[in-house]
């Protein structure tokens, strides 16, 4: 390890002419970077782009077929992680590599244990923890079981473990993905505070806002290759877009205004209540009219996902739903997410890998889940007529330009941003009454949000109703033709977007009324 | 029914649970390493038989019990190779083993001893024979604790001892070593065992051959204590009882301890129908007797006893993703 004033003349990264390939997929291509000591580098590009691979790369995960790396200048092999743990490397994963039933101590001291005998191993890192939360405000209860500490929390475990390692150098693999703005805001100040400290830090991430907002330097990937390096003041969220997809993009969704028809939806006095007793909603009642966007914002876990879950038909619930004036089987027989599509409810879940697709199985069959009762594609009583099926799905698959057009691969091995385009195309395709849609370009790249934006915004021309929830404020303000706020299980006001801002939204996702609008 | 006829039932309990226990804890190392080992039973087997011919042979019980650690040795580098290496599907490895153990067994025993696939009978220095404590004799007059002493305590082979200090051993090794907290993780999450910088296969191998030698002793014990020679298909189920045990356990030691003690009791009451029919006051059928352990066991796996919860990554070979 050297310490960060040493290194000054020297970048404390340099990569050089690296490259890796999985099968016939180039990952990597002859890519080059320097990273100065003490500073925030940010790397952005769209989902598939590289980013990941590279920094796994650095970390020892993966073992690049060429290129060097110098650390400080130095020349450094780093066939696996030890090796990147002595040369001062820490990486937090986007998904998190912690022992779930293990307590944050144990995390934090696997693999840097001081001797054969844990206890003492134990105590030293309870006194470390302490220091290092007093240092940088990562506040976590010692003797938590990871499992019952939040995203938010797991995450300050993972940079705790690599602090304890006496890491130098910091890499963070989209680190918010999984957080509330409170928790990223939080997440942005303890990375400041590192880098006063004099680590460096490479921040990798497909949101242009997080780039402009933290980083000194910005480098730009795309399918493998590294297109630009360039200082964050001197660029732009336009020009940085377009580096990351090769063309200009619409940031803005454009879009027409709302002509609303009927009521489409109209719910009253909604409560459910889950297993633990706890009311996730309080009793919500709102309207949801052909031809526009309602937006649901609000901050994760406010009873926004047990609203679709309602509504999709996989959570039971007390109050009335109509549907077009009819009805909705909330408890009975029809309850089920089938029934639902049957009558005109088409459902883009949150969470597109565990409720959306089938991850092992086609792109073919995926995009028929939900449907696969509809008389056109039974054969007989007995057979479906998976011909048909797939004929239907490659013509979807193209129309809504899913790369690669190709039926019979798993779902597994689409970038999330196709993954998504198949469940839209399976959903929006049916041409159902209303649309609920979770979280629509979570995990999404730049090039496929514009997409499902168009996708969605064309739905409502063409009068249809539409539910969207997200945690993405920019998301809800571009889209929505009209915006509920929840919090708490409860719908905190209304608004019109033209009428609104963020920071007024802000004020309502914390529970915080009174104000004029 | 007496103090002296309960004394002897418990007696043949810590017997019969000796090999259960051991197997026990061996599927505890592997499975809690993430390799599941339903294969237990062939390596108990395959221990039971070399320990026996070695012994036979030589005529020293203790080179045979290192030739039966041996032989169940090399059947978990088998297992290791095809689940950890070649991760391979752990259990069809398992059951594989478990039918190449039944068959070779015979097989050799009847080229080697022509004597209908069994060792031939074990006498003195070829087997574990029972150690008396000592003041065994001298305190069996004392009241209650004296026979509980000679009777219960005393009179077991060096190997019965040995299964019992096992069970605090393991605990300490799990819970208080740097080693068993990284076992404990490989079987949890492996991809953070590996980006915390330490080998999974290193690992993984260790808890197998952790596992090995537990059962070499298991089998060994079989065939050089409890009995005295191997026959055709003699640990009769133990690996699985065993690994039915480890589950009702929720794959931790000192519960390990209590299960195999009750499995083991089941199993020596069935040998003393007579006591049953004297305590409830009918007679129950020996072979319904014979079966409880088994019953037990369906009823422990068909998920009757709790909720279990096995480590997350039990079997699944460990592929870093893409």
């Amino acid at each position: 390890m050297t310490s960060p004033a040493s290194g000054t003349a020297h970048p404390a990264i340099e990569l050089r002419g690296i490259s890796k390939a999985f099968g016939a997929v180039q990952a990597n291509k002859d890519i080059s970077i320097r990273v100065m000591p003490g500073t925030i580098h940010g790397i952005i590009g769209e989902n598939g782009a590289g980013k990941s691979t590279l920094m796994s790369i650095l970390y020892g995960f993966y073992k690049a077929d060429a290129g060097e790396i110098f650390i400080n200048g130095s020349k450094t092999l780093i066939p696996d992680s030890q090796a990147a743990i002595a040369a001062g490397i820490g990486m937090v994963f986007q998904h998190f590599k912690l022992v779930e039933n293990f307590t944050v101590l144990e995390n934090v001291v696997l693999g840097a244990e001081d001797s054969g005998l844990l206890r003492p191993s134990l105590a030293r890192a309870r006194r470390e923890l302490k220091s290092l939360a007093e240092e940088y405000e990562l506040n976590v209860d010692p003797d938590a079981l990871i499992e019952d500490i939040g995203v938010g929390m797991q995450q300050r475990v993972e940079i705790l473990k690599a602090l304890y390692r006496k890491a130098d150098i910091l890499i963070l693999d989209e680190p918010t993905g999984v957080l509330t703005p409170a928790e990223a805001d939080q997440l942005f100040r303890i990375l400041g505070r590192l880098k006063e400290e004099g680590k460096t830090i490479i921040l990798i991430t497909h949101k242009l806002r997080e780039i402009m907002e933290i980083t000194e330097t910005v480098s730009v990937m795309r399918r493998g290759e590294m297109t630009a390096t360039v200082k964050t003041a001197e660029t732009s969220p336009p020009e940085l877009a377009e580096l990351m997809v090769g063309r200009k993009v619409l940031l803005r969704v454009d879009k027409k205004p709302a002509t609303p028809g009927a009521n489409v939806l109209e719910v009253r006095d909604l409560k459910v209540t889950d297993d633990k007793g706890v009311r996730r909603l309080k009793g919500i009642s709102f309207d949801v009219r052909a031809g526009e966007i309602l937006g649901i914002a609000g901050v994760a876990g406010n009873g926004q996902s047990e609203l679709l879950e309602v509504l999709g038909g996989y959570e039971k619930a007390s109050g009335t739903i109509r549907l077009n004036g009819e009805l909705i089987d909330l408890t009975g027989k029809h309850s089920d997410g089938q029934s639902r599509r049957h009558r005109g409810i088409a459902h883009v879940p949150e969470d597109r890998q565990r409720e959306g697709l089938i991850m092992d199985y086609m792109a073919w069959e995926n995009a028929v889940f939900g449907y696969h009762h509809e008389p056109e594609y039974q054969k007989s009583r007995l057979f479906m007529d998976n011909a048909a099926i797939r004929e239907d799905a490659a013509a979807k698959m193209g129309r809504f330009d899913v790369r690669p057009p190709d039926p019979k691969l798993s779902a597994k091995n689409f970038s999330g941003g196709n993954q998504q385009k198949i469940v839209l195309a399976r959903e929006i395709e049916r041409n159902p009454d209303l649309l609920l849609i979770g979280q629509p370009t979570r995990g999404v790249d730049i090039g496929a949000i514009e997409f499902i934006h168009q996708q969605i915004v064309a739905l409502r021309d063409q009068g249809k109703a539409i539910l969207l929830v997200s945690v993405e404020l920019d998301e809800i303000l571009s889209l929505s033709d009209r915006i509920a706020v929840m919090f708490d299980g409860q719908i905190m006001g209304e608004r019109l977007p033209s009428e609104t801002d963020a920071k007024e939204l802000g004020l309502l996702m914390a529970g915080m009324t009174g104000e004029a609008a | 029914m007496d103090l002296l006829t309960l004394l002897q039932v418990l007696d043949a309990t810590v017997r019969l649970s000796t090999p259960l226990l051991l197997a026990c804890l061996a599927g505890l190392f592997s499975e809690r390493a993430g390799i599941f080992d339903i294969g237990l039973e062939g390596k108990m087997l395959a221990a039971a038989f070399t320990a026996a011919a070695v012994a036979a042979i030589t005529g020293n019980v203790w080179i045979g019990l290192v030739a039966g650690i041996a032989a169940s040795l090399l059947f978990s580098a088998i297992h290791g190779l095809a689940s950890i290496t070649f991760r391979g599907n752990q259990l069809i490895s398992g059951v594989a083993l478990n039918f190449l153990a039944s068959g070779l067994t015979v097989l050799v025993a009847q080229a080697w001893f022509a004597q209908g696939g069994r060792t031939p009978s074990l006498q003195g220095a070829a087997r574990f024979n029972p150690i008396t404590l000592p003041f065994a004799e001298s305190l069996s007059g004392v009241p209650i604790l004296g026979p509980i002493y000679a009777e219960l305590i005393s009179g077991h082979t060096i190997l019965v001892y040995v299964s019992f200090l096992v069970v605090p051993l393991t605990w300490w090794i799990l819970f208080r070593t740097r080693f068993g907290l990284r076992l404990r993780a490989v079987g949890e999450n492996p991809a953070a065992v590996d980006t915390a910088g330490i080998s999974v296969v290193g690992l993984r191998f260790a808890a197998v051959g952790i596992c090995g030698v537990l059962c070499g002793i298991a089998g060994a014990y079989l065939s050089t204590g409890l009995q005295a020679g191997f026959v055709k298909d003699m640990t009769a189920g133990r690996g699985y009882i065993a690994l039915a045990a480890l589950i009702f356990a929720k794959w931790r030691p000192w519960y390990a301890l209590t299960a195999c003690l009750l499995f083991g009791f089941l199993q020596a009451i069935a040998l003393r129908s007579d006591l049953i029919e004297a305590v409830i006051g009918f007679r129950i059928q020996i072979q319904l007797l014979d079966a409880l352990p088994y019953i037990l066991t369906v009823i422990i796996l068909a998920g009757f006893v709790g909720k279990a919860i096995p480590p997350r990554a039990g079997g699944e070979p460990y592929v870093k993703e893409r």
